[in-house]
């Protein structure tokens, strides 16, 4: 007998009514994996691509050669990692408040991904160059961008390096290796690939990364700068952070029958690897290992960061309308902060009461820094702004056009 | 000063700026080895090496997407898109991205690159191979548009476009490629060695972008043309006796208004050319503008002859082209009131 023709809708285990389901997450075991040499073929990484990578057990300790791979960042290092995503995590909270006071016209939290960006960020050099999607503002925070145009560009005031050009979070700060957020997705993949290249044709010694998400993946730009990337073997990071939500849409929408997005590069001649992008450590060494071997001329590789997307997409979003509302809690590979904390308490390197201290204390520095901030305006209270600046840099030397339509302004 | 062929003076223009600026990459479809199905980069790999010129794979929207991560680095990427036809993939990079880098990163991150694509039809090019969709990138704020009618202009705004700060697309008119086009596709063919404007300059020199140029000086009419259409409204003068004055835009973003009102002021009668679809085309703007600024002026109503609003056809293509008998029929009209 044969099978009847009939299409699948990918559907997410769990749904508002349901109890969380993570039992299809594979969640691999610390240690299980070695650390494979900085010439690693696509080919050969099947079993990197296809498992995942930890570092931390469960109880805080860590296990493998990837824990001896960064066993030269020692607890000091460790503590700025955790310092890193509790200022990230701060600026998450107040900036989210600020948006339901009306003060900012949106905002868009990282919580439970903040360790992917803080960790990745840390092993980049001064020159290198991020290209963002707009939830790794934490690649902001662990490249010590100062909190003044961090939170300005949020409210589109005086201290906003854009000047109110641009949507809060898309942030642009080329001296920080922070490459200007489009707010398109995809589009920047292939650009990242395009920035490596220079870097290879004018042999700065410096690298790319590319930032996309799991549901992006599916753009044409994926493809481009995975074909882009095999080709031309240029210095470039591929991230995928697979968070499991592209807005409402279930990850499977954009996977398909696929086993892993790590995989799929695979088919590109891409090496790739999939990691526990909520274990600070694993990422750290990762992070390490690739960047080091797009450094040395070894090529691309991509890295699939497996994570829970634990708030909502943005301020404009419910996700209690398409997913439990318990579903983070449930989440197996636990929360990042939470992990790195557990590890500092296990070796002896911290305490529940530095902690307590710590997170008050970087609570205490954003919000003093935010009021210095909303003083020079918000939306519900904005400060000066020429309507002039419209007309500034769509071009570099303004056309006669523009400037007919800026005198029509009457500014 | 030597005789070229506007293929010849687009490839010495990126044979110029390759040698003097080690910025400027060339890349796209066939473009390396091969030199291009038009030849336009013939002989620049050998010269010059891969990593100048080389070959993209079929994605437009990556070799947009290329160029713009390397021209926000500080290189300045001049590539191809194989066929005008072809540049939809891109036009996600190149209108959201390229153009809006320098206002949305407040000039944090700049993007100066040109985007090379023949243009136009003339050449049983069917409707994938002959559009002209300058419209869809005039629309767009942060974009330059330029095209060239001539040799000497092809090679000077090339090299003007590559050293602008600012992403620019640069249509390259390809029924003009290998001489003149008067029209008559029945008829011999011309060359460029037979006009003033094959005599090309050897080295730099550029035409700046935003300034039109009078190409016949008149009396009666003034006829705004680019590309083809410029020698279109040349033949249709000849056809006619009618003493028209010819402006070639060569740059239709920005635009040079003032040659325009100057010279619709001395005539008082205007006709629009172009070979794109007529509706939302760009003659729509450039009728817009006269009647914004020279109103008064007008002695009779603006015409406009541009392709039908129909794809464009393969075996009828010369019932499509706008050619020399309706432009000379628009020149009457337009001197009838």
């Amino acid at each position: 007998m044969s099978k009847s023709v009939r299409l699948t809708f990918p559907q997410p285990p769990a749904r508002p009514d349901d109890r969380p389901d993570f039992s299809e997450i594979d969640t691999g075991t610390p240690g299980a994996l070695d650390v494979p040499p900085l010439d690693l073929t696509a080919r050969d990484s099947r079993d990197y691509a296809n498992g995942l990578i930890r570092v931390l057990e469960d109880d805080g300790t860590t296990k493998g050669p990837w824990a001896d791979l960064i066993s030269d960042q020692d607890a000091s290092t460790l503590r700025q990692g955790l310092r890193d995503m509790l200022k990230m995590r701060a600026i998450d909270t107040r900036m989210l408040t600020a948006q339901r006071q009306g003060k900012t016209s949106f905002y868009l939290q990282c919580t439970g991904e903040e360790a992917i960006g803080c960790a990745f960020q840390r092993q980049l050099q001064k020159g290198d160059m991020n290209f963002p999607t707009y939830r790794q503002q934490s690649l902001l925070v662990a490249a010590d961008y100062p909190l003044t145009p961090f939170l300005g560009q949020l409210y589109s005031n005086s201290y906003d390096p854009m000047q109110g050009k641009q949507l809060p979070v898309l942030h642009s700060a080329r001296e920080y290796g922070f490459f200007t957020i489009s707010g398109n997705l995809g589009t920047q993949y292939v650009q990242a690939v395009g920035w490596a290249m220079a870097n290879a044709l004018t042999g700065d010694g410096k690298i790319a990364a590319g930032w996309i998400g799991d549901g992006a993946t599916a753009s044409n730009d994926f493809h481009s700068a995975l074909i882009c990337a095999s080709s031309y073997q240029p210095p470039v990071v591929l991230n995928i952070v697979n968070n499991q939500w592209a807005i409402s849409t279930y990850t499977g929408v954009a996977s398909g029958k696929a086993r892993t997005y790590a995989a799929r590069s695979r088919g590109y001649g891409i090496p790739a690897l999939r990691v526990d992008g909520n274990d600070y450590l694993a990422v750290a060494a990762v992070s390490k290992w690739a960047i080091q071997r797009a450094r040395e001329g070894y090529g691309p590789v991509a890295i699939e960061w497996v994570t829970y997307r634990a708030a909502a997409h943005s301020s404009s979003d419910d996700p209690s309308a398409y997913r439990p509302k318990d579903e983070a809690k449930a989440w197996p590979l636990g929360d990042p902060v939470e992990r790195l904390k557990q590890h500092l308490i296990a070796i002896n390197a911290w305490s529940e009461d530095r902690h307590v201290q710590t997170e008050a204390e970087i609570l205490a520095d954003v919000t003093s820094v935010q009021k210095t901030v909303e003083a020079a305006g918000t939306m519900v209270d904005p400060g000066p702004m020429s309507s002039a600046l419209i007309f500034d840099g769509v071009y570099k030397d303004m056309p006669e056009h523009l400037r007919r339509q800026r005198q029509e302004m009457g500014v | 000063m030597a005789q070229m062929t506007m293929i010849e003076a687009l490839r010495d223009a990126m044979d110029v700026k390759l040698s003097e600026d080690p910025s400027v990459v060339i890349f796209g479809e066939d473009v390396g080895y091969f030199g291009g199905v038009f030849r336009c980069t013939a002989g620049l790999q050998a010269k010059h090496g891969q990593t100048r010129v080389f070959d993209t794979p079929i994605n437009e929207s990556a070799i947009a997407g290329m160029a713009i991560g390397m021209a926000t680095h500080g290189m300045r990427p001049c590539v191809e898109v194989q066929f005008a036809d072809y540049v939809f993939p891109a036009y996600d990079q190149l209108t959201q991205e390229a153009a809006r880098m320098r206002f949305r990163s407040n000039g944090d991150f700049t993007c100066p690159m040109v985007v090379r694509m023949p243009t136009g039809g003339g050449i049983f090019g069917g409707q994938t191979h002959s559009q002209s969709p300058e419209a869809v990138f005039t629309h767009v704020s942060g974009l330059k548009t330029v095209i060239p009618s001539t040799p000497y202009d092809a090679k000077g705004l090339l090299i003007a476009a590559i050293e602008d700060p600012d992403p620019v697309i640069f249509l390259e008119p390809k029924r003009l490629y290998n001489g003149p086009f008067y029209g008559d596709h029945s008829g011999p063919s011309v060359t460029w060695a037979s006009h003033p404007a094959g005599d090309v300059p050897e080295g730099l020199y550029s035409v700046p972008l935003g300034r039109a140029d009078i190409r016949r000086e008149g009396q009666d009419v003034t006829v705004l043309a680019y590309g083809t259409m410029v020698f279109i409204a040349e033949a249709a003068v000849a056809k006619s006796g009618i003493d028209a004055e010819i402006i070639d835009l060569r740059t239709l973003l920005p635009l040079d208004l003032e040659t325009i009102r100057a010279s619709v002021e001395k005539t008082g009668r205007c006709v629009v050319l172009h070979e794109a679809t007529r509706t939302s085309g760009f003659g729509a703007e450039l009728i817009a503008e006269v009647q914004e600024a020279c109103f008064w002026h007008l002695q009779s109503p603006i015409q406009r002859v541009t392709g039908w609003d129909a794809p464009y056809p393969h075996a009828a293509e010369w019932d499509y082209f706008p050619g020399p008998d309706r432009m000379a029929r628009a020149l009457t009209k337009a001197m009838e009131d």
